[in-house]
């Protein structure tokens, strides 16, 4: 049998991405070249835009890290108590947990009628008003505290209990413990972690979209959304497009800048491996913070936080059974819509691990049998491409290129898909690349002298050694396909619906009953996705780790 | 014989030059610093580097065109020598056929080679249940088993302790003895140089030289 050779499924992978990005991005170039730049600049709607995008994104970095490293020290500081676990696995699920399923669960928490007024108005307190910056603020904090907790937490635990052990000797207070011990693994993330929250925050669509409450809360994503879908100006939306573009590539260039740690890695999706701290590690962490005003401020920090996180989660989840329960299940468009979510989601996740396995397939070859680290590590970045180019950019493109050779609304879930695979590619390449590469490098001279190469080497080496992370992979891009509200917001349609789109629209038109129970369904499929996948291709022992 | 003729090799900053023969049954120990070049010297031989001009030859024939898996070598690395999601019995059977498609006489040739090893029953174990010096005896199954002419040992003593160390010797010598190929041992230790009773080569000034004191290689 012919061999193929190394460089052809990489090959064939970027040609993939290149013509589902590059052909898109010639198209907003060249409508681009017809705006009077000047103008789009001096005007005040833009510029109120882009000031408000920068804005709530800086804000909700800084109030994301304020809230989080109280609560890492906090859990760090309580290493033991029965619990603990579980705490750290919720904050893990804001991850996973679909933007617009969450986002029902804080309207139910903090919305105008929501349990938080209705704390307030028993203690005479008058109403916190919700839609606009502070909701856009709280949802914010909501992804992004945890994500922040539980990096800043991997660098704390990190800390070697030499370390603490010499903190009992010397008589270190905790000021002191902070300040020459604490402060440093955490000062070593902080920035690459800020830059994280505030692109996350800055891309952020369906928050925006939702809470955002009218023009005044507007960010470039929803702007050039709005433009395209409600205004049909497509040269407000290039115009919006390419600055968004321009500070994507500004982030990124500053993101190469900063000394990435390697914790801030998609690792954190990994099930933990880590060996369990004993009982004296524990032991001795607990008593350097001994007494009742530590205990009073630690478990204040570690169970607002919880509330924080799990309250919306509780709201979403009781909302989810009421009297629409049995109509909206049987409602024809439901289903529909449920079986649109899971075809993007398994194709879009389909394509993304096939992506990355052809691009991870020709750069293991030039990084480990040519010696091309830098080269390869350059061609796996073509898989980042969707962090320059967000998936309304993406859109807009797309929407140019394809609106004079067919009806684009016709094509929304290939679209849906192809915007969908590029987003989890980042997340796919970085679980699958350490795995790949530590096999390789453990193993490519045995194989090499034994020949074992081409589907003989994927049957009997690499899938035995590969499947866990890629079930992980897998799971992952099929979950945020399934919750994804972006790509199917700008091309979807009354014939074309996935689940979040669904429960935007119901939500949009105050039908909150039908929405509690879309926003279940789509919980229980994403969790049902992401545990089966896992089941099914990692195998039992894998799902149960 | 093996035979390096002016080959050279440039790796980065550093150049080797190996210019010697190798007779086809002896025991040849290549002596020398950390970095001196001992294992670009193997992996020349087995295929997992080119050199940059010159030829290496067995029996005459060049190999510098032929795979790794397709030239007449086996090697015995250090470590990393099994593949821990395979048991010991496909293990050895990779060595027969690279996609495990092995046929009864071959699988009971497993049984057979593990018996020479002093592994019987050990068909069915995975490598991390097994010692150091056990996973070692499988890998040396294997290499029995592929009936290489050229056998290369990359340091094979250096990650065991010294009673297993002294097993495997006793072993390898046996087995030496029974199979006679020509075989090149990578060491830092000259002890285990002088117990397989090898021919010492030592690498210096960036080329191999023969060690005037030691017993010179005999083909007999």
């Amino acid at each position: 049998m012919a061999r193929w050779p190394w460089w052809l499924s990489g090959a064939i992978a970027i040609l993939l991405i290149a013509s589902a990005t590059l052909m898109p991005l010639l198209a907003m170039i060249r409508e681009a070249g017809s705006i009077q730049w000047t103008e789009v600049l001096g005007n005040t709607y833009i510029q109120r835009v882009i000031r408000f995008s920068i804005v709530q994104a800086t804000i909700s970095t800084v109030l994301s890290l304020a809230t989080a490293i109280p609560v890492a020290l906090a859990l760090s500081h309580k290493p033991g108590f029965p619990g603990r676990s579980l705490v750290v696995t919720v904050f893990s699920l804001s991850l996973v947990i679909p933007t617009i399923v969450a986002i029902f669960g804080i309207v139910a928490v903090f919305g105008r009628t929501g349990w938080f007024n209705a704390a307030l108005s028993v203690f005479s307190f008058a109403p916190m008003g919700f839609y606009g910056l502070p909701g856009i603020l709280i949802a914010h904090v909501f992804f992004n505290m945890p994500l922040a907790t539980r990096i800043l937490l991997s660098g704390l635990e990190g800390i070697p209990e030499d370390n603490w052990r010499l903190c009992r000797q010397l008589g270190m207070q905790p000021w002191s413990i902070f300040r020459h011990i604490e402060w440093h693994r955490i000062k070593a993330r902080l920035p690459g972690l800020a830059l994280l929250i505030f692109t996350l925050c800055f891309t952020s669509f369906a928050i925006v979209m939702t809470l955002g409450g009218g023009p005044r809360s507007t960010t470039i994503e929803v702007a050039i959304y709005q433009s395209l879908r409600f205004d049909f100006d497509i040269q407000m939306a290039v115009a919006l497009a390419s600055i968004q573009l321009l500070i994507c590539l500004a982030l990124m260039a500053l993101s190469t800048l900063i000394r990435h740690d390697g914790t801030l890695g998609f690792h954190l999706f990994m099930p933990a491996h880590t060996p369990h701290p004993g009982h004296l590690h524990n032991d001795l962490k607990s008593r350097l913070w001994d007494g009742p005003m530590w205990n009073a401020a630690h478990w204040s920090v570690i169970v607002t936080a919880s509330l924080f996180v799990l309250l919306p989660l509780l709201a979403m989840a009781l909302s989810a059974f009421n009297s629409k329960t049995i109509a909206v299940l049987t409602d024809p468009s439901t289903l529909l819509a449920s079986i649109n979510t899971l075809l993007v989601a398994l194709v879009a996740a389909t394509l993304s691990v096939t992506l990355a396995l052809g691009i991870l397939n020709s750069t293991r070859h030039m990084r480990t049998r040519l010696g091309l680290e830098r080269t390869g590590q350059w061609v796996q970045l073509s898989g980042n491409v969707i962090l320059v180019l967000p998936p309304l950019v993406l859109g807009t493109g797309l929407f140019l290129l394809l609106r004079t050779v067919a009806d684009v609304f016709s094509l929304a879930l290939v679209l849906v898909v192809i915007i969908n695979s590029l987003m989890a590619l980042p997340f796919v390449l970085r679980i699958l690349n350490d795995e790949v590469m530590n096999a390789a490098s453990h193993d490519d001279r045995l194989l090499q002298s034994l020949g074992i190469q081409g589907w003989n080497r994927w049957r009997l080496i690499d899938w035995p050694q590969l499947r866990r992370p890629l079930s992980l992979s897998f799971a992952l891009s099929a979950t945020l396909a399934a919750g994804d509200l972006s790509a199917i917001a700008l091309f979807g349609s009354e014939r074309v619906r996935t689940l979040p789109l669904l429960l935007y629209q119901r939500m949009g038109s105050y039908r909150l009953e039908e929405a509690a129970v879309t926003a279940g369904m789509l919980l229980a499929l994403c969790l049902l996705l992401y545990v089966v996948i896992q089941w099914l291709l990692g195998g039992r022992r894998h799902a149960a780790t | 014989m093996l035979q390096l003729e002016q080959v050279l090799i440039s790796l980065g900053k550093r150049h080797w030059e190996f210019d010697l023969t190798l007779q086809t049954h002896g025991v040849h120990a290549l002596l020398g610093r950390s970095g001196s070049g001992k294992s670009t010297f193997l992996n020349l031989v087995a295929g997992f580097m080119q050199p940059d001009s010159g030829d290496i030859r067995w029996q005459g024939q060049s190999l510098l065109a032929l795979a790794p898996d397709r030239r007449p070598v086996t090697t015995l690395f250090q470590q990393k020598n099994l593949f821990n999601h395979l048991t010991v019995e496909q293990n050895i059977g990779l060595g027969i056929h690279p996609g495990l498609k092995l046929s009864k006489t071959e699988a009971r040739s497993i049984t057979e080679v593990l018996d020479d090893v002093g592994l019987q029953g050990f068909e069915r174990k995975l490598p991390g249940t097994l010692s150091g010096g056990e996973q070692q005896r499988v890998a040396l199954a294997r290499c029995l088993l592929r009936r290489r002419p050229i056998l290369l040992l990359d340091e094979p003593f250096s990650a065991l302790d010294t009673v297993t160390r002294q097993e495997m010797i006793m072993l390898l010598s046996d087995v030496i003895a029974a199979y006679r190929p020509c075989v090149v041992m990578v060491t830092h230790d000259e002890e285990d140089a002088v117990a397989m009773q090898a021919s010492i080569l030592r690498m210096s000034d960036d080329r191999i030289l023969p060690d005037t004191e030691s017993r010179p290689a005999t083909d007999d």
